[in-house]
């Protein structure tokens, strides 16, 4: 194979549904990615695996597979990679293995990589010296131990390999680094060695810039108008030559745009430095790489420069932080920003009459410039602002008294108040995040196949 | 061209932000490499700090790629506690490119060599 194709069909658990299938129908794909793991995704997972053994990974992935297999029995060399397994890839695989061989499709090996999760040994690991101290501010993780929820390693590309090496059609794993699902196909195809750190950047940076799906194809585009049919917008491809060229496209027909614009954009989404963009696999610059339009929907990328992996791998991390809810009023009339603020501020002061001081609280009117609060300031008064109104605190009877307190004021509030018709708000727990790093000698890759 | 005249960063620029935790991060794009030497000599991180003081970051850092004719800047702790614990409505800072490509800036005497071959529809 001279030249791999790779399709991201899901850029986050509640991405578009049809978008793997028309991606994989039409795209001429090798292989099929699919991201649904954002950095907080692992603890909502973690928690459904601890109310029952069998949960734990994102289920749209079982939807989608079982409308993919039409196009799986018609394409037999097409592969699908996917972090859908979440805190359970097991569990993920023993359901596709079910839907597969039902839709007769039991020749189809599928590969699990795991060996991501920490949490079982978190303690033994603090023993051991390995402080996984928050990255951003230093505390040490034993500030937070009773709180945890999940503790999860970024594996790279180098299981998912392994995987494809023993034959898988499906790999199902973990938490990976978002960018090593599109390098994995790649290494493996090409033969890529682990230390060829110019190969390893183009697979990885093709990768960061398909993991966002539609983002690469004009979603999120400064300039969308331009974009035909964004309503159908087809998903990205990234067609990999050996040398580590690739080009970023879409399926014929369908909406959207490729073009230098969306590709710039995209690579810098979400991007610390841009010359040593770093992932378990690889230092990738950014800064390296040449784009031009080669055809109508065809960027091509060339010229990737790599450097040695980091020696330790990013764990994320999740520990309960109380509860937190969030609700909203629609406000009309005269000086509706003023009133809007007024409203919120009733609501807080009737808390603290029943003997609620919530540790946090947070009033926006959206439609007055709240959005990036007190940067844009609203060029006309708008004769309607949304009141949205948010707090969080550690007891979530609190927080419980809140959802309750937005609905009065529909009566005993100023007049032109409206819009709360989707009911009261409801309470969520907050996780929050605590990036850290780890010794890559202590954290062992498990692939299994079934 | 009259002395004086404001032109937004949005004519010569376009952009991209997200979240990392609780920080921001925007990438601005110049449509032209005379808009890009203007983005590198004006739009500072102390510029961008000083835009964005009502989020209080604890500091912006500004990074350069000359091949996307981009600069990416990096605004730490303005997230109110990121995704997860954010009580805002932008979470992520999805809405900062934006916000920033709405900056005024004064018109700079090349300013035709900086805007968007094409056209830009954008506005």
């Amino acid at each position: 194979m001279e030249q791999v194709r790779i399709g991201n069909g899901c850029g986050f658990w509640g991405d578009n549904l049809d978008a793997p299938l028309i991606l994989a129908e039409r795209g001429r794909l090798d292989y099929l990615t699919l991201e649904y793991l954002a950095e907080l995704t692992m603890s909502i997972l973690a928690l459904q695996r601890q109310r029952d053994p069998q949960a734990g990974f994102a289920t749209d992935f079982l939807d989608v597979l079982e409308r993919l297999c039409p196009i799986l029995r018609a394409q037999p060399n097409l592969k699908v990679i996917t972090n859908a397994g979440g805190m359970n890839p097991a569990g993920c695989a023993a359901k596709a293995r079910a839907l597969l061989d039902r839709a007769g499709l039991s020749d189809r090996r599928i590969a699990t990589v795991s060996g991501d999760d920490l949490l079982p040994c978190i303690d033994q690991l603090l023993a051991e010296g390995h402080p996984l101290a928050n990255l951003d501010t230093g505390q040490p993780l034993a500030d937070v131990r009773a709180r945890l929820v999940s503790a999860n390693v970024y594996l790279g590309a180098g299981p998912i390999v392994a995987a494809l090496r023993q034959g898988a059609a499906v790999v199902i794993t973990g938490r990976v680094a978002d960018a090593s699902l599109t390098l994995a196909p790649a290494m493996y195809e090409f033969g890529w060695a682990e230390d060829d750190w110019d190969r390893l950047a183009a697979g990885t940076i093709a990768g960061h810039i398909i993991e966002c799906g539609a983002q690469a194809t004009g979603g999120l585009w400064c300039n969308w108008q331009e974009a035909p049919d964004l309503g159908d917008v087809g998903y990205p491809i990234a067609a990999i030559d050996r040398d580590g060229t690739f080009r970023i496209t879409k399926p014929p027909g369908t909406g959207g745009a490729v073009n230098c614009e969306t590709v710039a954009e995209q690579l810098l989404y979400e991007v610390g430095d841009p010359s040593a963009y770093l992932t378990p696999d690889v230092s990738a610059d950014f800064t390296s790489v040449r784009l031009s339009q080669e055809g109508p929907e065809t960027v091509r990328v060339e010229g990737a420069r790599g450097r040695p992996a980091p020696d330790r791998y990013k764990v994320s991390i999740a520990y309960r932080d109380g509860f937190t809810a969030s609700g909203t009023l629609v406000i009309f009339g005269p000086d509706a920003p003023a009133k809007a603020r007024r409203c919120g501020e009733m609501i807080l002061q009737r808390l603290r009459r029943a003997g609620i001081e919530l540790e946090q609280s947070n009033l926006e009117c959206l439609g007055a410039g709240d959005c990036v609060p007190g940067v844009i300031p609203a060029a006309v008064a708008p004769p309607e602002v949304v009141l949205r109104i948010s707090v969080r605190d550690s007891r979530r009877g609190a927080v419980e008294r809140f959802a309750r307190e937005l609905a009065p004021l529909v009566t005993s509030g100023p007049p032109g108040v409206t819009g709360y018709t989707t009911g009261r708000p409801s309470v969520r727990e907050v996780f929050a995040y605590w990036p850290a790093l780890i010794d890559r000698t202590i954290v062992t890759p498990r692939v299994e196949v079934c | 061209m009259t002395a004086g005249e404001t032109i937004r960063l949005s004519d010569i620029a376009h952009g991209r932000s997200g979240d990392k935790g609780n920080h921001a991060n925007i990438g601005v794009l110049a449509y032209t490499p005379a808009g890009y030497d203007w983005l590198r000599r004006h739009l500072t991180a102390e510029v961008v700090a000083r835009y964005f003081a009502p989020l209080r970051p604890s500091r912006v850092d500004r990074y350069e790629a000359p091949n996307l004719l981009a600069l990416n800047f990096i605004l730490y702790d303005v997230l109110a506690g990121g995704a997860s614990r954010s009580l805002r409505a932008d979470s992520q800072g999805k809405t900062y490119a934006l916000a920033l490509l709405q900056m005024t800036i004064d018109r700079p005497e090349n300013y035709a060599a900086m805007l968007r071959p094409g056209g830009n529809r954008h506005e």
